[in-house]
């Protein structure tokens, strides 16, 4: 095991990918960088194959839904981890809320599959070329993107409690 | 001397009893349930205490449990049911052969309890009709064994004929069961 810092990590990014690196921070030591999400595919790529980096496993990929951060509301995540190193990374990109559309990683990771299935589920992210995208937790007739901060997170049929004792 | 069930009316003399059929064919019901536990969170770990040594539920003539639907004659329904296991649940129903009844054990079956969310079923009387419901989060298993025993007073009370009345196929057909 080598001792391989987050800057040399940020480094071999801005390296090769300049431009496309937009922005990179280190909330609780945790490197994170944000990338041009049209180059998402190739950014992982180049971490599992990287000579010395071997960022070779996908511990999650997820997203966040900000409302208010017009033109960028979705954020989808991927947290990167190498097994060799013991290093980890997390990869933000950044989606607009009426196109949310970003590559699917089950090119490079099998593990994508079904964590895209579940942010598709939920947020309503498409993964273009993803081999199967359907919902995968909530019921097939859910006509909705349930943890999107614009709907409600309480059931709207239920009947029995009333609104000024429970918050609503 | 063990008394295993109330002696219904009718009349009695030396080496005979008559009584109405309704009320040999309901002793015999309520005294042999026969649970088909549905039990999936905590609810069900008070079942679980509900059928052991301590309380025994065995004591009330339910000591066989019918794992098999097509064998149960009462479907006790323990927990949070997602809108997902609402099919299943609905199938399990349809399954059980009349007569049948259906317990709603704790708040999460009978009403979605604290899980107010947009997976959760809230009340399982929403897709298949409920004859019982033992409030409490969990209940104790006290309260699950009145349950059972509220369940046997109707079994031992039902008209032979409800089960073939308008009235029924209606309330089956307001649930998409037939």
């Amino acid at each position: 095991m080598s001792n391989i810092g987050n800057q040399q990590v940020l480094d071999a990014m801005r390296q090769s990918f300049d431009a496309d690196v937009l922005s990179a921070s280190e909330p609780y030591g945790l490197l994170t960088i944000e990338v041009n999400p049209s180059r998402i595919i190739e950014v992982l790529e180049f971490l599992n194959k990287h000579q010395e980096l071997q960022l070779n496993f996908l511990t999650d990929l997820c997203a966040v839904h900000y409302p208010d951060d017009a033109g960028r509301e979705i954020a989808v995540v991927y947290h990167l981890h190498s097994m060799v190193h013991n290093i980890r990374v997390r990869l933000k990109a950044y989606l607009p809320i009426d196109k949310p559309e970003i590559a699917s990683a089950t090119a490079i990771y099998s593990a994508a599959n079904w964590m895209e299935r579940e942010t598709y589920d939920f947020y309503g992210v498409k993964f273009l070329n993803h081999p199967d995208l359907r919902r995968i937790l909530n019921m097939d007739s859910m006509d909705y993107f349930p943890l999107r901060k614009e709907y409600a997170l309480e059931d709207e049929t239920r009947n029995d409690k009333d609104d000024r004792f429970f918050g609503r | 001397m063990v008394n295993i069930g109330e002696k219904p009316e009718g009349l009695e003399g030396q080496g005979f009893f008559a009584t109405s059929l309704d009320k040999v064919i309901g002793l015999a019901r309520a005294n042999s349930l026969w649970p088909l536990p549905f039990a999936t969170s905590c609810c069900g770990i008070e079942f679980m205490a509900t059928m052991g040594s301590n309380y025994d539920l065995a004591r009330f003539g339910s000591e066989r449990l019918s794992f098999s639907p097509r064998q149960a004659d009462l479907l006790m329904v323990m927990g949070t049911i997602a809108k997902k296991m609402g099919p299943v649940l609905k199938q399990v129903y349809d399954q059980m052969a009349e007569p049948k009844w259906v317990l709603s054990v704790g708040a999460c079956a009978s009403s979605g309890g604290i899980f107010d969310t947009y997976s959760v079923l809230q009340g399982i009387d929403r897709i298949i009709p409920v004859d019982v419901y033992v409030p409490g989060c969990p209940p104790r298993p006290e309260q699950i064994i009145e349950g059972v025993m509220k369940i046997q007073e109707l079994a031992k009370n039902e008209s032979l004929r409800r089960r073939h009345s308008e009235e029924y196929k209606r309330m089956l057909e307001s649930y998409n069961l037939t």
